[in-house]
């Protein structure tokens, strides 16, 4: 009698290109960039950092709303986003909101989903997306979807869809990854596993060793990537999206991360489930950091070059917030227009009631 | 003119719009080869292909995501869930997700996604596959939900579904698939949603109904005038929304009324048609409006269905009260 277990679960070794120090460790993985692309990924990163500091120090003052911190998690979420191309679909969880930021939502609308206004969740033209979805693992049935009717559609375009390692634990994920697998659909999965889903720690999700394998019961290929390695995520993200435009199936992505900061900024306080050793311990991996070794001993990178974008990232973050402020207040009338394409009549007869509140 | 069944006049209501329109695709468990564990996509795959009319895997949640990804692709997705009993399976898809595209996205994704499903009491079949769950349907706003009674309606409202923009659940009472034939045109014709009919015209009550129930509803009738009480029976046609200006036009002319559901008495469609002929009507009323409906069990092991099922006799007996008062 063969067993199989262990032999597959040694297959999934992390991949890595560059190393906490900032070391290429894996020279045949080195992705095609130019220097501006290197540098713009780092840009990029560094005001995702600003933003979730930003975010944060608005939530305490009472100026957002909704809120998932997404420190720590720069390289998952920016070096995946960076390998699609603008036609690529987004179906995004909720700390998924750089994905989008980068793929064109105009920040103050983020901050507007953040606050509950309805204007938040509207994509502009041409923006590839749906808003962040709430419910764990019902995007990524979604995602096999629209990467099932890009095929159809005979696009050269991926869906791409996040979520974290609870959401693996969810029935939406085997059904969407099986679904993929089963019309062979034009479709990314990326799980960002940064440990906890909640406070509840990976460990206690799953028997599995990696999430990564969970693609060989759908049948479709599977990768564990370093989550703070945005060389590696980006490498195997552009991989994973051309054999999908390709016909050579879906992938899912595993890359290991972890979240600096709490689950939201509705109440959650990691000390109850996390120690500061392990917390340390994530730190000395992080992206930006092992990021700015690397470019530095290129000569790409300055002290200077980084402030920049500090400085741009406060600036926009302040002009987001004041037209996020200067969006009027949304009605309930207007929300009942859009329930369906028509109102029926007894919608219609409530308006009228809530058009008298609405216009006192 | 063709003679048809209902589930006949269903596969022809599909097979025109596949015709129609390229975006439609039709899929399900077993809806391929197969053509559907009750034939309603018979011989679809072979005219349309594989690419427009497919077999998926046994998941519904899946289903059910799976058709919302193809509406965001600009698809117009027609799945079936194979029994209705097994939607508590795809709730969110349903419930928690396409009903709240439009709302959720501010008005500019639409989910234009008719979920059919056969469901009813009545053909002794294992657990779970008999449920009306139409009443748990109808709380949900941006669902629509509709029923047809009759082989004429099924095609023309669920072409009507199909071309709609929200997504709609489509429900098949399976007592009514093939029970009886009747003049179906072969072209294509509409049924507006959220229209009701009058069945039968009467003076002295009102029956609402909608599904099998209609039937039992226009057996009653029968009844009762051989009784000397004239009833009127409306058909619902769309449970969600109601037709409410229908119902409260019948009621003012009758002053009584009796509503029949298959389901449950607790909740449901019946209470929300009593509820607003109260609200509405009050004043033209003679008599309590009294509804005939199931008991608050889960449907029951198939001995004891037909027991347990609302029947004629269970109007005729809940229209004297209301005449009598």
């Amino acid at each position: 009698m063969k067993r199989s277990l262990e032999n597959i679960e040694n297959q999934f070794e992390m991949f890595q290109i560059l190393n906490e120090k900032g070391e290429i460790v894996n020279e045949d993985a080195m992705p095609d960039l130019s220097d501006d692309d290197l540098k713009e990924i780092m840009r990029r990163m560094v005001y995702t950092r600003i933003l979730d500091q930003r975010s944060i120090a608005l939530n305490r003052q009472g100026r957002l709303g909704f809120y998932a911190p997404t420190a720590g998690q720069e390289a998952s979420q920016l070096g995946s986003h960076y390998a699609l191309e603008k036609e690529d679909f987004i179906l995004p969880g909720y700390r998924d909101v750089p994905q989008l930021i980068w793929h064109g939502l105009p920040l103050y609308q983020a901050f507007l989903f953040s606050r509950g206004h309805f204007h938040g969740n509207q994509m502009p033209e041409g923006v590839n997306a749906v808003s962040p979805q709430i419910i764990i693992g019902a995007q990524i049935t979604q995602a096999a979807g629209v990467g099932i009717g890009m095929k159809k559609r005979g696009k050269d375009a991926i869906a791409i869809t996040y979520t974290g390692d609870g959401g693996a634990s969810q029935g939406d994920f085997y059904e969407g990854i099986n679904f993929a697998g089963a019309f062979n659909a034009q479709a990314v999965f990326v799980v960002q596993n940064n440990r906890y889903a909640i406070s509840v720690p990976v460990e206690k999700q799953s028997a599995a060793k990696t999430i990564a394998q969970k693609a060989v019961a759908a049948g479709i290929e599977g990768i564990q990537v370093d989550g703070m390695d945005v060389l590696a995520v980006y490498a195997a993200t552009k991989d994973a999206r051309e054999r999908a435009i390709n016909g050579e199936g879906p992938t899912l992505i595993e890359t290991m991360t972890y979240r600096y900061g709490p689950h939201t900024m509705a109440g959650d306080d990691p000390t109850r489930y996390r120690t500061e050793e392990t917390d340390n311990e994530w730190e000395a991996k992080d992206p930006i950091v092992r990021f700015r070794t690397f470019l530095e001993n290129k000569g790409l990178w300055s002290e200077e070059e980084e402030n920049e974008v500090i400085e741009q990232a406060k600036e926009e973050v302040k002009a987001a917030i004041k037209k996020a402020d200067e969006q009027p207040k949304q009605k309930v009338t207007e929300l009942m227009d859009i329930m369906y394409e028509e109102l029926p009549a007894s919608l219609q007869e409530q308006r009228e009631e809530y058009e008298a509140k609405e216009s006192k | 003119m063709a003679q048809m069944t209902m589930i006949q006049a269903i596969t022809d209501a599909m097979r025109t719009e596949l015709k129609n329109d390229e975006n439609v695709l039709v899929f399900g468990e077993d809806v391929g080869q197969n053509g559907g564990v009750f034939r309603a996509t018979e011989g679809l795959q072979k005219e349309f292909g594989e690419d427009r009319v497919f077999d998926t895997p046994l998941a519904e949640s899946g289903i059910g995501g799976m058709s919302i990804g193809l509406a965001l692709q600009g698809f117009r997705p027609v799945p079936e869930i194979q029994f209705f009993g097994f939607v508590f399976e795809t709730m969110d898809a349903i419930s928690g997700q396409m009903a709240r595209y439009r709302y959720r996205s501010g008005g500019t994704r639409t989910m234009p996604i008719t979920v059919r499903s056969p469901f009813g009491g009545g053909v002794h079949t294992p657990e779970l596959h008999a449920d009306s769950l139409e009443g748990l349907m109808a709380q949900q706003p941006g669902l629509k939900v509709v029923i047809p009674s009759n082989p004429y309606d099924a095609k023309g409202l669920l072409i009507q579904s199909i071309r709609d923009n929200d997504p709609v659940i489509f429900l098949e009472h399976m007592k009514l698939y093939r029970s009886f034939r009747e003049e179906v045109p072969e072209e294509e014709y509409t049924v507006e949603l959220g229209k009701a009919a009058v069945k039968r015209e009467g003076k002295d009550v009102t029956l609402v109904a909608y599904g099998a129930m209609v039937h039992t509803a226009l057996k009653a009738a029968d009844e009762l005038e051989e009784n000397g009480v004239s009833a009127e029976v409306i058909d619902l046609r769309t449970v969600a929304p109601i037709d409410y200006e229908t119902v409260l036009q019948s009621v003012e002319k009758t002053n009584r009324a009796v509503v029949l559901q298959e389901a449950q008495k607790q909740a449901g469609v019946a209470s929300a048609v009593v509820a607003e002929i109260q609200e509405k009507a009050i004043l033209h009323l003679e008599a309590p409006v009294l509804r005939v409906a199931a008991p608050d069990t889960v449907y029951p092991f198939s001995q004891a269905e037909t027991v347990w099922l609302p029947n004629h006799n269970d109007v005729v007996e809940k229209v004297n009260q209301v005449i009598n008062f």
